[in-house]
């Protein structure tokens, strides 16, 4: 029994139904609905966001160079990406151009962003996942050290360092008190580590806590402070004086030393610490390949990181840009933001309301007005949920899609773009990883695949940005210095009407903003995110989205304790507050508005 | 690495607080809860014996900026305070528990540690559609936050959406954001303030309470003195640009990279309390300023209702030429009148302006 959706899964939401909320260990607010089997196997899956922020009603009217730094405070988790995206669609809407130099500090500090991102995910929130703390005391440190030595070069690897730290983590554990271990779920089947792997995760769960507030500091220097640095439309606010009268509160040869320096630590830790250990960590779960979902069938990718200042053609980016569809990797179909039969959103199963829900909308004419009403089936009270009904509607996600298909975004989808374009720099390392752990191309798409993925992108990313810090040294080298461009910084150069698209990829994913400008104030301002593509509820057609897809047919060890799900779900890095917002193509205002 | 067990007496002790100090510290803290003399060395005792203090942290509608912001911290390490200073026995970005695991830390806490724990609330309540608009267990976050605030110790706001509301408060506010000192009324609440705060801020606030054993100073808005009595202008490094009347005019322009004041640029230094350019971030790298952007006052109570963040503050005549010291002493009696009527001139063209800002938004 149940139900076939057209994306192909079989849902059967007949067996005892799970509820985890809250979905610990992202960023927002979510909740996640399973039902499972009498073997316990996931067979219906219902993932919600469950908060609503209404940013881009808010920004309506406001000054379009100041629309980075309300987007930007959509997520402090992914700093600094929804403001580059929010310059980008400004400057393209406008027709404005940024020197060279502007696009490479752009370049450092996204690509610094997809490092750190990439570093505290896998550590702090999704590490625990794979990893048991409480069975690390048990490991004996000497082996713990051979172990370590074994896999990488990185020097914090004696048996007298891995004891230390074992005494302090007994001692905390003897304590009682437990922090944010409390209730963990160790000592469950579902973890597979020995303890000396586990015990050396441990070691870099804290290393990583240390060093992730280095690698922020490439934002501070050129945006003065992390989270949320200052942007600025038409280029980036620190200007460059390496060797003149004030040098000395520009950027100058400290401060270039300063990023040399984190981008030599980063590259080391990305290349001796973090996918050492992904890939140890996944020669012990290689036969756990659950959590592929819609991975190895519908993927999509912007691209981004412009070679050159202002050009964002599929040739010019670094990051690949397509879209694959059916599980046809031989065919990768080109990505058009602007075309409305492309990119729509659908609210049939989202606490919003359209005139015909059967239709999506594209974002430069979306509509937003909030609906929250539960479906019939709903266990509870408004205020009061026991159990959701996916009947009805059930999320404060909307649920975008891609030419009528349900997409998954992320580094996995970014991956999967380069490998079916035949890229080296992204086949390569995929096959290399693949093959060190005598794993099938298949095992890709699968909640393994997805953490790998991030951290051979980490490897990637912190290459590439010795790559534009060369760049912008031989630029100023060869006597450009210019970091803004003015022309058009006073509204009144600008167009009585303008609209425009800015893109980027976010550490989670796909992420455009659509804005227009009348009379230079904002008339429309709409976010697509990386969250709301892949925790998506279904469409009108019954396609399920990327969360829920991946939960699919994953057995669990104890369904009282939702080990696997999290582990799933934390694969996709989930972002909740970035996902849950838009405004109405005609701006009206919502029907509960409170002004203080 | 440090003892993981030790207590909070242990700690203070470590950190050069003598017995008879940690003794007046707990007849505070019993006075200010409004408890006993007998409650004095009950406290004592449970702070000798008892473990790290138990700390909370709820999430609201935010963006865990102020999170990641106390993860940058410096001094002390976060890892050293959350493995041997505070026992951060919640917190929904961090903790390994989910789901109804998670809640039962909640209910156990408010049990076993009623008025002793620190609530630490990031973001903040949206109270239109029934609370629905930040939902978490199922029910309007709202309730959760009142009930863990019923026994709490203290409570600190974290950052600009807790202590003020932030962007999703900010008009037309169609969630009905609301602070949390609108929904806890009968209890002291520190605002820590900015988006984020700075990290060695926060943790230097939680330390302080942990330390000293009582609460810090506070200003009448509820923010700690030690990091909120001053503005970003007393201390800014490009103070003297402005003083001089030598000002950036354009970006990237040649006044901006010899590190001119940025006050026309729309900077809102002069009208903001915070540490930035004292602390700086990230470990004193840098702040706003330094870096060449103007400060948008994200410290401030609606600071994003307050016209563009590029709208010069006021229309001020600056401050000056750059004088001699003769000359200064000589017109130094009257400069103070002067700056007082200047500092007057400020605030009330700064009320004039937010006026304004009402005015434009009701039309």
């Amino acid at each position: 029994m149940g139900i076939q959706t057209p994306n192909g899964f079989n849902l059967d939401n007949s067996g005892k139904r799970i509820v985890v909320d809250p979905v610990t260990r992202i960023e927002g607010h979510m909740r996640v609905e399973v039902n499972v089997d009498s073997d316990n196997v996931i067979r219906n899956a219902v993932s919600t966001g469950t908060m609503w922020r209404g940013i881009e009603v808010i920004l309506k009217n406001r000054d379009p160079r100041d629309a980075w730094a309300f987007t930007e405070r959509i997520c402090g988790v992914c700093t600094g990406t929804h403001a580059l995206t929010s310059v980008r669609a400004v400057e393209n809407a406008l027709g404005i151009t940024i020197p060279e130099n502007a696009n490479s500090i752009r370049n450092l500090m996204q690509l610094a962003l997809q490092v750190h991102d990439h570093v505290v995910h896998f550590y702090h929130l999704h590490a625990l996942d794979w990893v048991d703390v409480v069975s690390a005391l048990s490991a004996d440190p000497r082996a713990t050290s051979t172990l370590a030595q074994s896999i990488s070069s990185w020097p914090l690897s004696s048996p007298g360092y891995f004891k230390d730290l074992q005494t302090r983590l007994k001692k905390f554990v003897e304590s009682g008190q437990l922090g944010p271990f409390k209730n963990g779920y160790w000592g469950s089947k579902a973890y597979r580590l020995p303890p000396e792997a586990n015990l050396m995760a441990v070691a870099h769960y804290l290393e990583a806590l240390d060093f992730q507030k280095e690698i922020v500091k490439i934002h501070t220097i050129f945006g003065g402070k992390n989270p949320h640095p200052n942007w600025l439309v038409g280029g980036v606010p620190c200007p460059i004086n390496v060797d003149g009268t004030g040098a000395v509160g520009a950027i100058n040869m400290e401060r270039l030393n300063l990023i040399s320096s984190i981008i030599d630590q980063l590259i080391v830790f990305n290349e001796q610490v973090y996918l050492p250990d992904v890939a140890t960590i996944g020669s012990f779960y290689k036969d756990w390949l659950y959590g592929g979902g819609l991975s190895g069938k519908s993927v999509l990718a912007y691209g981004d990181v412009p070679e050159h200042a202002n050009d964002y053609s599929t040739k010019s980016l670094k990051l690949p840009r397509g879209a694959i569809i059916n599980g046809n990797l031989s065919e990768v179909f080109p990505v058009d933001h602007t075309n409305p039969e492309e990119i729509q959103e659908f609210v049939v199963h989202s606490w919003y309301k359209y005139p015909d829900e059967t239709k999506g909308l594209h974002p430069w004419d979306g509509i937003t007005e909030p609906n929250y009403v539960l479906g019939p089936n709903a266990k509870g009270t408004k205020t009061a949920i026991e159990q959701l009904d996916e009947g009805g509607k059930y999320s404060w996600i909307k649920a975008p899609r891609w030419k009528g298909h349900a997409m998954e975004v992320g580094p996995l989808a970014r991956w999967v773009v380069g490998y079916a374009q035949n890229k080296s720099e992204f086949k390569d390392p995929v096959d290399k990883f693949l093959r060190d752990l005598n794993l099938p191309t298949e095992a890709l798409f699968s909640t393994l695949g997805r953490t790998a993925a991030r951290s051979l992108e980490s490897v990637w990313a912190g290459r590439q940005m010795r790559y534009f810090f060369d760049k912008l040294v031989a630029n100023i080298k060869a006597g450009d210095s210019s970091t803004a461009n003015v022309d058009k910084w006073k509204p009144e150069s600008w167009p009585k009407e303008a609209k425009g698209v800015g893109f980027t990829e976010a550490p989670r994913g796909a992420l455009a903003h659509w804005i227009k400008i009348k009379d230079t104030k904002i008339d429309n301002y709409q976010c697509v995110v990386p969250t709301t593509w892949n925790g998506s509820p279904r469409d009108p057609k019954g396609n399920i989205g990327a969360f829920e897809a991946s939960l699919m047919n994953t057995p669990m060890a104890n369904p009282e304790q939702p080990l696997e799900i999290l582990r799933t779900i934390h694969s996709f890095d989930p972002c909740l507050a970035c996902s849950t917002h838009v405004m109405s193509e005609d701006g009206r205002e919502l029907s509960k508005v409170t002004v203080r | 690495m440090g003892a993981a067990t030790e207590t909070f007496y242990s700690v203070i002790r470590r950190q050069g607080i003598t017995r008879r100090s940690f003794h007046k510290f707990c007849s505070l803290t019993a006075t200010s809860l409004g408890l006993g003399p007998l409650a004095a060395s009950r406290i004592a005792n449970a702070l000798e014996t008892k473990p790290r203090v138990p700390v909370i942290w709820m999430h609201g509608l935010e963006c865990t900026c102020c999170s990641e912001s106390f993860i940058r911290s410096a001094h002390p390490l976060v890892k050293d305070a959350v493995l041997s200073m505070i026992s951060l026995d919640y917190d929904d970005t961090i903790m390994a528990a989910a789901g109804h695991q998670a809640e039962a830390i909640l209910d156990e806490t408010r049990a076993k540690y009623k008025g002793q724990y620190i609530l630490a609330v990031e973001g903040n309540p949206p109270l239109n559609e029934g609370g629905m608009f930040c939902i978490d267990g199922g029910k309007p976050f709202v309730e959760k936050l009142k009930m863990m605030a019923e026994d709490a110790s203290a409570i600190i706001a974290w950052g600009a959406c807790a202590s003020w509301g932030c962007v999703q408060a900010a008009k037309p506010n169609p969630t009905q954001a609301t602070p949390i000192d609108k929904v806890i009324t009968n209890k002291p609440i520190i605002k820590v303030p900015g988006c984020p705060p700075i990290a060695e801020v926060m943790t230097g606030v939680v330390t302080f309470i942990t330390t000293f054993g009582r609460l810090p100073e506070l200003d009448r808005q509820g923010r700690p003195k030690m990091f909120y009595s001053q503005r970003i202008h007393d201390k800014c490094y490009r103070r003297p640009h402005f003083d001089a009347g030598q000002f950036v005019e354009e970006w990237d322009d040649d006044a901006a990279r010899k590190g001119y004041c940025l006050y026309k640029m729309g900077c809102k230094g002069p009208t903001t309390y915070n540490a930035c350019s004292t602390v700086r971030w990230n470990g004193g790298v840098s702040f706003p300023i330094q870096s060449g952007h103007g400060c948008i006052g994200c410290s401030e109570d609606g600071f994003w209702d307050k016209g563009s963040f590029y709208d010069r503050l006021t229309t001020i005549n600056q401050f000056g030429i750059e004088k001699n010291a003769d000359q200064v002493g000589m017109v130094a009696a009257g400069a103070v009148g002067a700056a007082i009527a200047a500092h007057a001139a400020v605030t009330a063209v700064k009320r004039l302006a937010s006026k304004r800002d009402d005015a434009e938004h009701r039309s």
